[in-house]
């Protein structure tokens, strides 16, 4: 099941870098070459790929991963102009410093999106992750204590991340 | 109309990026630069991406230049966190602005055994 999956991701990323639509009618020589690649990606590293593959087929996680896209894609505005404005700014108008945060997520690759997300927060970067904290460095603090500063960053991927993921 | 609305995106990522060089100069430490490197220079180069996509469309191009875009949101996080990560172990010091520590100060409590 697993190596089915990863066949079948491996096999998109395979179409979309080919692209064999272009000259009118479809390259079969590429798709050909594209299947027998990502059936061998498949049986090599299906075991390290993931460790519940069930969640593939639910399809209420895909509503949120769009939702989720959303709302990293308004973040990465925010952060961007915030920050070009923090640079614009004849003062330079910073105040650094390197926070702590909690999160309640368990699983190591939704603590790595988390933490990867939290790159693209306004003014923000995860510097250390220790046993469900992250510490992060940011360009101008608001909240120096743990659970405002949680408030503020880390739910509102938390917890779309917590529903796609767990 | 779309080459118009593609090239406007390839602007406005080219302001981003000069953006991101700027404070590449201005910031005063290490930690800071690295947010604007990754904050204003991927913003930067996705619009760039994004306007490749709107003008070429559905076709090799435009997918190529998607695929490159997801690998940069995916990318330019997981280096910026290494190369902080890395930096804070090697002892590079936070700017003597910075307001608060609290890695430092968890650090030394666990030092001293509490």
């Amino acid at each position: 099941m697993k190596k089915l999956i990863l066949a079948f991701l491996s096999m998109v990323i395979w179409i979309l870098l080919v692209w064999p639509f272009s000259s009118g009618d479809v390259d079969w020589h590429s798709i050909g070459i594209g299947v027998f690649a990502s059936i061998i990606v498949g049986i090599l590293f299906g075991n390290a790929f993931t460790d519940s593959p069930y969640k593939f087929f639910e399809i209420k996680r895909y509503f949120w991963l769009v939702y989720f896209v959303v709302v990293f894609v308004w973040s990465f505005l925010e952060a961007s102009v915030d920050f070009a404005y923090r640079v614009l700014h004849p003062d330079l108008p910073i105040r650094p410093g390197i926070i702590k945060v909690k999160t309640k997520l368990k699983r190591k690759s939704g603590i790595a999106i988390l933490a990867n997300s939290i790159g693209f927060a306004p003014g923000a970067v995860s510097v250390e992750i220790v046993d469900g904290f992250l510490y992060i460095h940011m360009a101008c603090i608001r909240y120096k204590d743990t659970d405002d500063a949680t408030a503020v960053v880390v739910r509102r991927f938390e917890r779309i991340l917590a529903r796609i993921l767990e | 109309m779309r080459e118009t609305i593609g090239i406007l995106f390839m602007f406005a990522g080219v302001v981003f990026d000069a953006i991101g060089c700027v404070g590449l100069v201005r910031l005063p430490d290490l930690y800071n630069r690295l947010q604007a490197s990754l904050k204003c220079v991927a913003m930067g180069t996705s619009m760039i991406l994004f306007g490749t996509m709107i003008i070429a469309g559905f076709s090799a191009v435009g997918a190529k230049a998607f695929l490159c875009l997801i690998f940069i949101l995916i990318i330019s996080p997981t280096t910026e966190h290494a190369l902080a990560r890395a930096s804070y172990i090697a002892g590079v010091k936070l700017w003597e602005g910075s307001i608060i520590d609290r890695l430092k100060q968890d650090s030394q409590n666990n030092g001293t055994g509490k």
